[in-house]
């Protein structure tokens, strides 16, 4: 039992790692990591719907009926989105002014409704609350990664702090969309060249 | 038949469930989100518009109902004389609504300055409109006779690039500012007389 909860939090940190290996739920992926602290306070927000919901679908597998599962999925996921919308204007209202729309995106990633219907619907509590932390931490790097890269490039700063003298001219292309496409795509392609068996 | 009830049923639980721990987290966060939006989103505005004024703005403030809506005017005192209004006007932008502070100089006519309040912009582009200055710069000193409209049709501001959208609603949202400005103007130095001494 011991072993397959450490097995369910690590494959969400590197053999199922969202979104590079499952490439689920780029929205926000590609919408909000123009900055490493957009990217990380998005993870986490996600986290925190993950863990909820998988902890939720996981204890009402057995009393929802098969049929309107997917209705049921939305409404946990949905409600917890709302929660998290609330309590980050209440407490990082910067944040939260940042990433603007993409908090109530939440709703719609396919990784929170993907684990849900793959994962909790299937499993006990305890492995529910580990697969969803473990995937929202995985989902946290990566955008925390994705993020860190292109605000490196894009604005030369690392977490808010200048990087490079005055001399240094941003590559802007990095944090607007098609910048975004092209370091998921490139990071991809990294990952895969190591994961090679 | 028994399937069927029990859909409804669940259902229906989930959603007053969900409802109700929704309301609760709202009334439990309101008076903090109220809080943190006049410090971050409408203090810092109301404060760079009225740079210098020698009153505190948030406190100096009246209200003029123009029709069913009512407007908050925030009051700017320069060398002894309450000269400058700043309000609040909400425009379509490109994502949902946004709110957009206009500072108008009572004595002559003119616009002061501009800053976007709330918004759901997207990140990197719209939302310059907040965080770029020489975007908000253009609008000052300009007439409020003169309908504002970018340099695309036909007008003289600069649009953001990449945010057409947003730029154009900035126009739209300070020029209704001064139509509002124009019709009720009497009103307004009317009551800004309270605040001379």
């Amino acid at each position: 039992m011991a072993k397959s909860i450490a097995k369910e939090f690590t494959k969400g940190l590197w053999d199922e790692i969202p979104p590079f290996r499952l490439v689920l739920g780029l929205c926000p992926v590609l919408g909000v990591t123009t900055t490493m602290q957009n990217g990380i306070g998005m993870g986490l927000a996600t986290t925190f719907v993950l863990i909820c919901s998988n902890i939720l679908v996981s204890a009402l597998r057995n009393i929802i009926p098969a049929k309107v599962r997917i209705a049921c999925f939305i409404i946990i996921i949905a409600t917890f989105v709302t929660v998290v919308e609330l309590l980050m204007q209440a407490f990082t209202y910067q944040l939260f002014l940042q990433l603007g729309m993409f908090i109530p995106l939440i709703v719609v990633n396919c990784i929170v409704l993907g684990r849900a219907e793959a994962f909790a619907f299937k499993n006990n509590v305890l492995l529910s609350t580990v697969d969803g932390l473990g995937m929202g931490l995985g989902f946290t790097i990566s955008l925390g990664a994705l993020g860190g890269v292109r605000e490196i490039l894009g604005t030369g700063t690392f977490y808010g702090h200048a990087l490079f003298g005055a001399s240094f001219h941003p590559f802007a292309f990095m944090v607007q969309a098609p910048g975004a496409f092209l370091c998921l795509g490139l990071m991809l392609c990294i990952m895969n060249m190591f994961g090679e068996k | 038949m028994k399937e069927m009830i029990k859909m409804v049923v669940v259902l229906t639980i989930l959603s007053a469930f969900s409802g109700g721990l929704l309301a609760s987290v709202r009334n439990g966060t309101k008076e903090k989100i109220e809080n943190q939006e006049l410090t971050f989103v409408k203090g810092p505005a109301i404060k760079t518009i009225l740079a210098g004024a020698s009153n505190d703005p948030i406190k100096d403030r009246f209200k003029i109902k123009d029709g069913d809506i009512e407007n908050i005017f925030f009051v700017g005192v320069f060398d002894g004389k309450p000269s400058t209004v700043v309000f609040e006007v909400s425009g379509k932008g490109f994502a949902d609504a946004f709110g957009l502070m206009v500072g108008i100089n009572v004595e002559t006519d003119k616009i002061t300055s501009i800053g976007v309040t709330t918004h759901k912009e997207t990140p990197g582009l719209g939302e310059k409109a907040k965080s770029d200055p020489s975007f908000a710069a253009q609008f000052q000193g300009l007439s409020p006779e003169k309908e504002m409209k970018v340099t695309n049709d036909g007008g003289a501001i600069n649009a953001i690039s990449g945010a057409t959208i947003t730029s154009r609603a900035v126009c739209v949202a300070a020029t209704e500012a001064c139509g509002i400005y124009k019709k009720i103007k009497p009103q307004i130095q009317e009551k800004l007389k309270e605040f001379s001494k």
